[in-house]
């Protein structure tokens, strides 16, 4: 269940897209998710299928494996599928009593599985690629001219790649410690909504006190290594742009323009 | 009454990037009564083999059986096999959570569905039998030492009253006093109530004092199968797959090869003791 969601997870792989720099990919997939939104023609969904296709088949991340993420959507999806499919107004196609599917709400619902499976698939091309360290390094130094109006920049990103970090360690241990309480006979599958609820008791608490536990344990040893926040902390491997990347820039500004201009065009022609 | 385990293999992240084969083809059968130690170095598939053996985690490959019934069959009922096997993890104490140590203890025979007296009772003689004072029952399971909290949630799996009891690691973490008395209380329970015990450890000398076999797992094989004696002769291979004889192995070796005629099977310090005085004494007469 919990291991379904692909975000946040790292596919290690050899190829072009996981050399990039993190602060084009980062850049590449705002690129990608708002260019998303920025057309409405079959034409513009068929650039941006062949960017993403593009870039997975650069990737060598198997399609399977991507796959994977949208199961975690899959409600979401299916609800706004139903949605737009049943109460958009417009020339009716098919109705049964009173409920109709008009031609827009098929073309609506259409449209919006597909944003919405892109959107998950964008974002975990980018996920897949990067380690959670190169990312928050990258969203590091990207949003490091922020430190000028006093965000603290350093200190969120130290933030979220601990929390990054400890994804797999609490899904290590919430799997070790159901296996621990099912070893003495607890039932976690049958019951009912307020059994099952209670049954997640043996397992949160003890959770809780791990996840507290570890979280003293690491500030204390960031303590003994002398650690004070981004005030003049410098990098071992700092970030720096390479051919690659400016080539990568090159292609996402060409992407934007294809995909603007040709559902521009499109749109003009018929 | 015997665990049998027929070709197991057993792969971890089947279609990921992240793939190992944690266990190779193993064959065992344990049987009733039995004291085994199960060594093997870390990522050893030691862990994985005995969570094979109450169910948790199911087999890739290969078949279970516990008293002759598969355990992998539709109507065989996995509760009843984790309250046959009882698993201690390593670090059981992490899986604490009750506000005090007695309904902690409580919370497995309860999941078997006993009346509350039984299930008292049970909590009572488990918590007897690891040796916990009785005045800690109502004290909250966070506010015990690591050996105390040990104690507890052995006691949690010894309450279900199992025929076979697994312990991984049981002194992983604890002061050598409170090793001791830990391995004093699981060779207690052998004797007194007959349960079979699998020991899981790395450590040769803890568990060279109490077992009669010993499994030796290497990347997901069993490498050897014997008396402590007859897997200590082996003292260079385990060296080899980062395992270590008891010292004493090596001292009598050692002695053995300077020509004093020592027993080089002996195991522990007392048996040691003796052959290394017989062997002075034959020295003098001769």
């Amino acid at each position: 269940m919990i291991r379904d969601i692909t975000i946040g997870q790292y596919y290690p792989a050899d190829s072009v897209i996981h050399r990039l720099d993190p602060r084009v990919k980062l850049m590449g997939t705002i690129v990608f998710l708002v260019s998303l939104f920025l057309f409405d023609g079959f034409s513009g969904y068929l650039v941006a299928t062949l960017f993403l296709g593009g870039a997975i088949w650069l990737s060598k991340v198997p399609l399977k494996f991507m796959l994977k993420g949208l199961k975690a959507i899959f409600m979401l999806l299916a609800i706004s599928v139903i949605f737009n499919l049943f109460l958009t107004d417009g020339t009716v196609v098919f109705r049964i009593w009173k409920i109709q599917i008009t031609r827009e709400g098929i073309r609506m619902a259409v449209f919006m599985a597909i944003r919405l499976v892109y959107l998950i698939l964008g974002s975990s091309l980018m996920t897949l690629t990067t380690t959670p360290n190169d990312l928050t390094d990258g969203m590091e130094k990207a949003l490091s001219p922020l430190r000028k109006i006093r965000v603290p920049v350093h200190e969120i990103s130290m933030m979220m790649s601990i929390a990054l970090r400890f994804i797999p360690i609490l899904l290590e241990e919430t799997d070790k410690i159901m296996k621990a309480q099912q070893a003495r006979g607890a039932d976690f599958e049958s019951g009912n909504l307020i059994q099952r609820a209670k049954s997640m008791i043996p397992i949160l608490v003890p959770l809780f006190i791990s996840a507290f536990r570890r979280a003293n344990d690491l500030a204390m040893a960031m303590e003994a290594r002398c650690y004070r926040g981004g005030e003049g902390r410098t990098k071992m491997k700092p970030l720096r742009y390479k051919r690659r990347d400016f080539i990568a820039y090159g292609v996402y500004a060409g992407y934007l323009l294809a995909v603007v201009g040709v559902s521009f065009v499109f749109q003009r022609i018929f | 009454m015997a665990i049998r385990v027929e070709n197991v293999n057993y792969i971890y992240g089947e279609g990921t990037a992240y793939k190992i084969h944690a266990l190779k083809n193993i064959n065992l059968t344990i049987q009733d009564g039995e004291f085994i130690g199960l060594i093997g170095h870390t990522g050893s598939g030691k862990s994985t083999l005995t969570q094979h053996l109450n169910g948790l985690v199911r087999a890739s490959s290969g078949k279970i059986y516990y008293n002759d019934q598969d355990i992998y069959e539709e109507k065989f009922s996995m509760k009843e096999l984790r309250s046959k096997v009882g698993l201690v993890f390593q670090y059981p104490e992490h899986q604490l959570f009750e506000v005090d140590v007695f309904s902690d203890v409580c919370f497995g025979p309860k999941n078997l569905g006993l009346a509350k007296e039984e299930v008292e009772k049970r909590a009572e003689e488990a918590l007897k039998s690891v040796g916990l004072d009785s005045s800690l029952y109502k004290a909250s399971p966070f506010e015990l030492s690591g050996g105390q909290k040990r104690r507890v949630a052995i006691a949690g799996v010894l309450a279900m009253q199992p025929e076979v009891l697994i312990l991984d690691e049981p002194t992983a973490g604890l002061d050598p006093k409170g090793r001791d008395e830990i391995l004093d209380e699981i060779g207690k329970l052998h004797q007194e109530r007959k349960i079979t015990i699998l020991l899981v450890s790395h450590s040769m000398e803890d568990v060279a004092r109490y077992v009669k076999r010993i499994i030796v797992m290497n990347q997901g094989n069993v490498q050897f199968d014997q008396t402590p004696k007859e897997v200590f002769r082996h003292y260079r291979e385990l060296e080899k797959i980062g395992l270590a004889a008891p010292q004493v192995t090596y001292i009598m070796n050692e002695l053995r090869q300077n020509g004093f005629l020592v027993d080089t099977d002996s195991t522990t310090v007392k048996e040691a003791k003796d052959s290394i005085l017989r062997a002075l004494q034959g020295r003098r007469e001769s």
